[in-house]
């Protein structure tokens, strides 16, 4: 079974689902159970995909696949996933159908109806093929290439779908701008590392780059850390990270709730994702080099994004800066192992891996019920809201359970990872990590303020509201009907078996973690050793 | 050159594609004259196209002898390494440079005979209108006495045909030739129609005439600097064919001042072909007036044979000044990147934006001209990475210019008329003619070198080529300049799929009602008046659509497998 081409047959599957939705078939006019058949096909692929994988050896890349793409180039295509890709892949996989699932219903101010939501859902299919591939991917101009050609079905659904015209396609057009420039800096970087490998087929395969830098390689030190900065600022815009986040909150606000929950709960694990598998291993002492200063620039993320979250009005542009605020830790996770001591484990890295996966998982799920909210009320102001508590008590639940996985309660997936970042960077970076504590606090902060302003208390007098926009009255509010509750609830469990019982998924994080930190101490001892 | 007149041994089935091309044209030229008018565009139209297929079948033949060839052959003194034919050889078996045949000549000729035979098809779709994008009696006043006799006749312009024929001819010879005075003829012989061409358009015919006595002035001094720098080099090596300049050259010990400066003359006619800064400043305004299937020709055509032709006299002429050389090659590219995308951003002519566009592209494929033939196995990369870019520029310019020729303006009384060139008018499009928009958007995402198109197949290449070189500052500055001009492109993507509410198509009634529609009918030549806000995609009756969808689907094809094609560019260049 390790020898199907699941990892084909995943990329594969929801461009046929885009394809059957593009074409002028009778299908066509059935878009919603023929998105969500396909995205649901993909998710049971990615799980027999799971039990193919061989979780005693998950640090090591299985499921590969390798042909040679073109040839004059070198350039592969190569698939294979380790633990942590696969945990993501699934993470993703996961996430699409709810969101087909959330946008059953129209939402948001122009409405996805008929023929706009067909396409809506097919861009969805076909970011999902990008999303699988980059994750995937093992050849590092396959990886450029879907990370680049991702932004485009993501441009169209934040420009084409959600809020006010103008505003929206503005929001496109910085998303586009900021990612763009981003990855053509690291295209530079792609291309001289192309150039200084080695000829021929496999150029450009990841295992093929490594080592290339100092005494063994065609590349100085200074070279290295020059390349390093190309793919870091391109992962840090996608992650993204201060000083480089203000693109998100613009996007986050303006696209519909659905297509946020991708762009943010998968789209941006590929920045830190980046860092990760590309990062790490190509440019080993440029990583230790400049992780001092990431370090830093991670920890104000925790903090700047925390406040900005307090600050904001809108519960969309919440949302985005607090996952700003996360971003900062699953960098700080990233980066804390330098400088590598001979007892630094892989403690923090595998945090920060899981903490990938339940950070879709929790943001995804909230951004899903802040559109359920949004749709209701037509408005995204938190000050519009007020004692809904009474009135949909469901999604009031719903959305505490969801609200307390972003602060991390003990008993959610997400206290298990954000708990191993910090265990992992206190012994060597203490200061830091104090001051990550403080986002957790932050935290409790703004999701218990904005449940607080949202769901308790009284529902403000009818009377108030007459104020001419037309919005209907909070107290007529319904409920969360069965497809929204469908839409969120598996979200939900995943977080919560996962919290109480985080070994399945530790299991995948764990030992590519501690490969990646042991390779790191072979390269980076040998370079101290000379 | 030995003054004595050896007689040329002729390969005549190398000389086969270009003779077939201009042949075709001497034969155009005939049709003209004896044939009643009823019958010359059928005709004309048959001819081209026979002999553009005809010339490619002869490209094939000569790329299968090339091919059969061991590399590098005796002959082989023009260029370091690699493979070449000669046409002309003396009776001793020398070679005469005056038509060489290696990859670079049969990848850039394929490449010109193919955009010319998709020219000509947009040339000949008469679309919806039924009328072509050439006015019937070009020297007529617009809306004079002579203009609707020559309407009401049934009179038609039918000399382009033969005219393109001799442009293309004259692109063939140019990247095909070794010698300073056939580079010159064949300037001439590509230039002049294209002077003419210009000029012809139906509509908005004084801004075409404009742009064609600009052309032809600014041609002319470019022609002439070449000529007067071809004139300098010969007075210092004596000679005119590249291998034996390149001979006289190669010890740059003590630099010759009127060699220098002849280079520098011969240069400057070249980066004028080409469109760099700053000698660009012909191209914006010839490529928004000259009628827009002939912007589509000349921009793909002239720019795949000049950059031939540059890539030839800077490395096959003068290896040994590669040095001087490769400082005004660079501070070129840059200057031109740099400008062509900035100036692309303020654009609010689709015609100019694709203009200063096709300036920015110069700029990137200069990128790859700098980083020369290297050594060793890297040998062809430089001009490999030409020869894709082009490849890729020349797709995806034939299919936008086509794109913007259908897309028409609605007139008061809501029949399509000019071309709706103002970007305020293309708002909205991408809604309401999806296949023809997203064709466009493919071309613009292609020149924004985004994957999975070919531009970025190519700009990959160009910046590899660069980085190989050792000009990773050019290939720098390259990505922030595609940044900056993928701003531009989007902009234009944005306006066709998400126009905010005032750029929103109005339908034909909001237009009477309002009352700012300028009459567009006849060939009134001003642009001056107000035009009206709508535009639409005029259905053709002829094969236009057929060309932009496979200019877009190769466009794909070219992005998602590009292998192949990459592969036979490479190996016809070893």
């Amino acid at each position: 079974m390790a020898d199907f081409p699941w990892l084909t047959v995943l990329l594969v599957v929801p461009l046929v689902g885009a394809a059957v939705l593009w074409a002028p078939t009778p299908l066509r006019s059935r878009a919603r159970p023929v998105a969500l058949g396909f995205a649901l096909l993909e998710l049971v692929v990615a799980l027999l995909a799971v039990v193919a994988f061989d979780t005693s050896a998950a640090g090591t890349y299985q499921l590969t696949q390798e042909h040679s793409w073109i040839a004059t180039l070198g350039v592969s295509y190569a698939v294979g996933v380790d633990g942590v890709a696969l945990a993501l892949i699934v993470m993703s996989v996961l996430l699409v159908p709810l969101v087909v699932l959330a946008a059953w219903r129209e939402q948001g101010a122009e409405g996805l109806v008929t023929d706009n939501l067909r396409r809506y859902l097919a861009l969805a299919l076909v970011l999902e093929t990008f999303m699988v591939g980059v994750f995937a991917a093992r050849d590092v101009f396959f990886f450029y290439l879907l990370f680049e050609a991702m932004l485009i079905p993501v441009y169209f659904m934040i420009g084409s779908y959600g809020g006010d015209r103008s505003r929206r396609r503005h929001a496109a057009l910085k998303f586009l701008l900021y990612s763009l420039v981003g990855g053509l800096i690291m295209l530079v970087g792609v291309v001289y590392l192309g150039v200084n490998g080695q000829d021929g087929p496999g150029r450009f395969l990841t295992e093929n780059l490594t080592g290339l830098i100092g005494d063994g390689g065609p590349l100085s030190i200074t070279e290295g850390r020059w390349l390093f900065l190309t793919f870091f600022v391109a992962f840090a815009i996608k992650a993204p990270m201060f000083p480089v986040h203000t693109w998100l909150p613009d996007a986050a606000e303006q696209a519909p709730a659905g297509t946020s929950a991708l762009l943010v709960g998968v789209l941006d694990k590929v920045g830190t994702f980046g860092m990760l598998t590309l990062c790490l291993p190509l440019f080993p002492e440029a990583s230790q080099w400049a992780a001092p200063v990431i370090i830093v620039l991670a920890v104000v993320s925790v903090i700047y994004g925390a406040l900005l979250a307090i600050g904001q009005k809108n519960m969309f542009r919440l949302v985005a800066y607090t996952s700003v605020s996360h971003f900062g830790f699953i960098v700080l996770g990233i980066f804390a192992i330098f400088p590598l001591a001979a007892d630094t484990g892989g403690t923090a890295v595998a945090g920060s891996s899981f903490y990938m996966v339940n950070h879709g998982l929790s943001t995804g799920a909230l951004f899903l019920l802040v559109g359920f909210l949004v749709a209701r009320r037509g408005s995204p102001l938190i000050a519009d809201f007020g004692g809904l508590a009474k009135v949909v008590p469901v999604l009031a639940g719903l959305f505490l359970v969801v609200g307390l996985s972003a602060l991390s309660l003990p008993g959610l997936s997400t206290f298990v990872s954000e708990f191993l970042v910090l265990v992992g960077t206190f012994p060597q970076h203490p200061v830091p990590a104090i001051f990550a504590s403080l986002g957790v606090v932050l935290a409790a902060v703004y999701v218990l303020w904005l449940y607080q302003r949202v769901f308790t208390g009284g529902v403000p007098d009818s009377t108030d509201e007459q104020d001419g926009r037309g919005l209907p009255p909070l107290s007529g509010l319904r409920d969360v009907r069965a497809v929204e509750r469908w839409a969120v609830a598996p979200l939900i469990a995943v977080m919560l078996v996962l919290g109480f019982w985080p070994r399945p998924a530790l299991d995948l994080v764990r030992p590519p973690a501690e490969q990646t930190v042991s390779t790191l101490r072979y390269v980076l001892d040998a370079e101290a050793d000379k | 050159m030995t003054g004595i007149f050896d007689t040329p041994q002729v390969d005549w089935a190398l000389v086969a594609p270009v003779l077939v091309v201009l042949g075709a044209a001497v034969v155009g030229v005939l049709l003209e004259a004896f044939l009643p008018v009823v019958a010359r565009r059928t005709a004309q139209v048959a001819l081209s196209v026979a002999a553009t297929v005809g010339a490619l079948v002869a490209i094939g033949w000569s790329w299968h002898r090339l091919s059969g060839v061991d590399a590098p052959t005796d002959l082989a003194g023009l260029r370091p390494g690699g493979r070449a034919l000669y046409a002309l050889t003396t009776e001793s078996g020398g070679s005469l440079g005056s038509l060489v045949v290696d990859g670079l000549t049969l990848v850039s000729q394929a490449l010109v005979v193919v955009v010319a035979l998709l020219s000509v098809v947009v040339m000949a779709d008469r679309t919806a209108t039924r009328e072509d994008p050439f006015a019937p009696m070009v020297s007529a006043v617009p809306g004079s006495q002579y203009e609707r006799l020559a309407a009401s006749r049934g009179l038609a312009q039918t000399e382009v045909y033969p005219l393109v024929l001799f442009a293309t001819g004259g692109m063939m010879v140019f990247s095909a030739t070794a010698d300073l005075l056939t580079m010159f003829v064949a300037l001439e012989v590509l230039s002049l129609p294209l002077y003419l061409l210009s000029g012809m358009a139906r509509r908005r015919r004084l801004q075409s005439q404009e742009a064609s006595l600009k052309y032809f002035l600014l041609g002319s001094f470019a022609s002439a600097l070449f000529i007067f720098g071809a004139a300098l080099v010969y007075g210092v090596t004596g000679s005119l064919t590249f291998d034996e300049i390149a001979a006289a050259t190669v010890t740059p010990n003590g630099l010759d001042k009127l060699l220098v400066v002849g280079v520098l003359l011969l240069m400057v006619g070249l980066f004028f072909k080409v469109g760099a800064v700053p000698f660009h400043l012909w191209t914006p305004d010839v490529y928004q007036g000259a009628p827009t299937p002939v912007t589509g020709f000349m921009a793909a055509g002239t720019k795949v044979a000049a950059f031939v032709a540059l890539v030839r006299v800077v490395y096959v002429m003068l290896p040994g000044m590669g040095w001087d050389l490769s400082v005004l090659v660079w501070t070129v590219a840059i200057v031109t990147m740099v400008v062509g995308s900035v100036a692309v951003l303020v654009q609010g002519d689709i015609k100019r934006l694709l203009a200063y566009s096709s300036v920015a592209h110069a700029g990137f494929v200069l990128t790859a001209v700098a980083a020369g033939w290297g050594t060793g196995e890297t040998a062809v990369v430089g001009p490999w990475a030409v020869l894709v870019y082009l490849l890729a520029y020349a797709l995806a310019t034939v299919g936008a210019f086509t794109v913007v020729a259908l897309v028409r303006e609605r007139s008061e009384s809501g029949g399509l008329t000019g071309e709706a060139t103002s970007l305020g008018q293309w708002a909205g499009l991408g809604r309401t003619n999806p296949v023809i928009g997203a064709c466009f958007m493919v071309f613009l995402l292609s020149f924004a070198g985004i994957p999975l198109t070919a531009g970025f197949v190519g700009k990959f290449a160009v910046f590899s080529a660069a980085v190989s070189g050792g000009a990773w500052p050019l290939a720098l500055i390259g990505v922030l300049a595609s940044a900056v001009a993928a701003f531009a492109y989007f902009k234009v993507v944005v306006l066709m799929y998400f126009p905010a509410r005032d750029e929103r198509p109005a339908d034909a009634d909001e237009v009477g009602a309002g009352g700012s529609v300028a009459s567009q009918t006849g060939a009134v030549g001003t642009a001056t008046l107000a035009r009206p806000k709508t535009a639409a995609v005029v259905a053709t009756r002829g094969c236009a659509t057929g060309v932009i969808g496979l200019c877009a689907l190769l466009t794909l094809l070219l992005g998602v497998l590009p292998g192949g094609v990459l592969t036979a560019i490479s190996n016809i260049l070893q």
